[in-house]
């Protein structure tokens, strides 16, 4: 898949998996059955953003404001952070 | 480090793992039940509002896997309720059933409370094998009909049978099962040896070259499925085919929580056989259970180690294995697991895996778990310990 065909991707989260945020331990979860992901900040940030309408350009732009003081580096991470999320760790699904 | 308290003991980790046997009552007498023998002498149970002022203090401690457990959980009438209560609580609740009377209505309703997972229990993969296993008739009809409820309803689905010496040898008919009811997960987890298995441990545990031919079907089936299938296969072997032991539940008393039908509070759902002491979750707050009691305290850290487990290198990696293992098999809970080679008490297990080696390594029946065999092995359940003790002074 090319960078410019993702970023057009709709993400949703698996149906296996719950996204939350932990307050006891300041941090967002991925919980799955029996099983729980600690998931450290970026792709917490990331993940609030996945509500299965935004793209992943929308997602990024959404980032950027969110942070200001991020550098161009951002959009790589993000894209990066979904291809493995995808392929990999099928916590995404694209729509 | 987390905001509970001042005076916490250093490096303890959060509860995170909550399991909730809400009742000892069952439909199956499976053989390798992981009861404790004498469940039938206690047949306490918390109620609807202890079980939900349990989940809350174990919410705000850390918790957030909840799974509802037994026994069989779906014979309490109050389930609906916990389910909801725990689910506002922000749990991720899981159900861990055999299926038996689960009827769509009430898998509906546990929908709308919000569970978010159903894990199905098989003993085999055919009737007669299953209901043999289970003692029960007609529970392999009730347990496929149940499955595909489960998956109708857009439940993730957990496929989950407990593989011994009986059913090891069809595993790639339990597999094919699993994946015709589109399970998301298939746990393969060979039997642990307390309890009930251990009792039928002759019965029950594999040879090597049976679990060597599981392995080989069970990657068979990963590859045939790769790309076509997001079925997970997770296949558990059993420590006894180990070298060294397994770092049991992660550490005593640092991740898993169990509390029984009763309110007994336990590090692992095996802690009741050890002869110690546990807190009641009617008697005292969890987190002065977690944090301050002697028995969540009792093998925490390293100082209560004996020889060879003290002076070695892995300690930090396995804890010096399970405390249920060593106590039940060498009479000191301090003892290293015998599963470990460096053990004084291998021999244990390496007398289990030839013995597992004969056509015939059992003795007798096996002894299935009821509430007459659990009256009857309750009152010689003392007397058996004498083996074991006298392996020590030998």
């Amino acid at each position: 898949m090319t960078e410019n065909s993702i970023l057009t991707q709709i993400p949703i989260l698996n149906r296996l998996f719950r996204f939350q945020w932990e307050p006891s331990s300041h941090r967002h979860v991925l919980l799955y059955p029996e099983g729980m992901v600690q998931l450290n900040e970026s792709a917490g940030a990331i993940l609030t953003h996945v509500d299965g309408e935004r793209s992943i350009a929308q997602i990024i732009e959404a980032l950027q404001a969110q942070f200001p003081e991020a550098d161009d580096s951002l959009i790589q991470d993000v894209i990066d952070f979904f291809t493995e999320a995808h392929h990999e760790l099928h916590w995404i699904e694209f729509t | 480090m987390n905001c509970i308290g001042s005076n916490l003991p250093e490096g303890v980790g959060q509860p995170l793992w909550l399991l909730a046997e809400l009742t000892y009552r069952c439909p199956l007498q499976c053989p390798y039940c992981s009861n404790p023998l004498n469940y039938d002498l206690n047949k306490t149970e918390l109620s609807t509002e202890q079980w939900i002022e349990t989940f809350r203090q174990a919410r705000k401690m850390g918790a957030a896997q909840l799974g509802f457990s037994g026994g069989e959980p779906l014979l309490r009438d109050d389930l609906e309720q916990l389910i909801k209560a725990a689910r506002e609580l922000g749990f991720y609740t899981n159900l861990i059933t055999s299926g038996m009377g689960l009827t769509l209505e009430r898998m509906q309703a546990f929908k709308e409370a919000g569970l978010d997972h159903i894990q199905v229990s098989f003993q085999a993969s055919d009737a007669e094998m299953n209901d043999y296993l289970s003692g029960n008739k007609r529970s392999f009809q009730e347990k496929l009909e149940v499955a595909r409820t489960v998956k109708k309803l857009g439940y993730p689905m957990v496929f989950n049978c407990v593989i011994h010496r009986e059913n090891i040898d069809q595993i790639d008919k339990i597999i094919e099962l699993s994946l015709a009811l589109e399970s998301d997960y298939v746990e393969l987890a060979t039997s642990q040896y307390y309890g009930w298995a251990l009792k039928n441990r002759d019965h029950l545990l594999p040879s090597k070259a049976q679990l060597v031919a599981a392995e080989a079907t069970t990657n068979r089936y990963r590859e045939q499925i790769k790309g076509k299938s997001r079925t997970k296969l997770i296949f558990v072997v059993p420590d006894y085919y180990e070298e060294r032991p397994k770092g049991c539940m992660n550490g005593w008393g640092n991740l898993f929580l169990t509390i029984t039908p009763d309110g007994t509070a336990l590090p692992c759902h095996s802690a009741r056989e050890l002869p110690i002491q546990f807190p009641k979750v009617t008697e005292e707050s969890i987190e002065s259970i977690w944090y301050r009691s002697t028995g969540f305290n009792h093998f925490r850290g390293y100082g209560w180690m004996k020889e060879p487990c003290r002076s070695c290198d892995e300690k930090e990696k396995d804890f010096g294995g399970c405390r249920c293992q060593a106590f039940m098999l060498t009479g000191d809970a301090s003892n290293a697991d015998p599963v470990c080679a460096k053990s004084p008490h291998h021999h244990l297990i390496t007398e289990a895996r030839d013995n597992a080696d004969l056509a015939q390594p059992a003795q007798g029946s096996m002894i299935y778990r009821n509430r007459k065999n659990s009256q009857q092995l309750s009152q010689t359940q003392a007397a058996d310990l004498i083996p074991a003790q006298q392996v020590e002074m030998e």
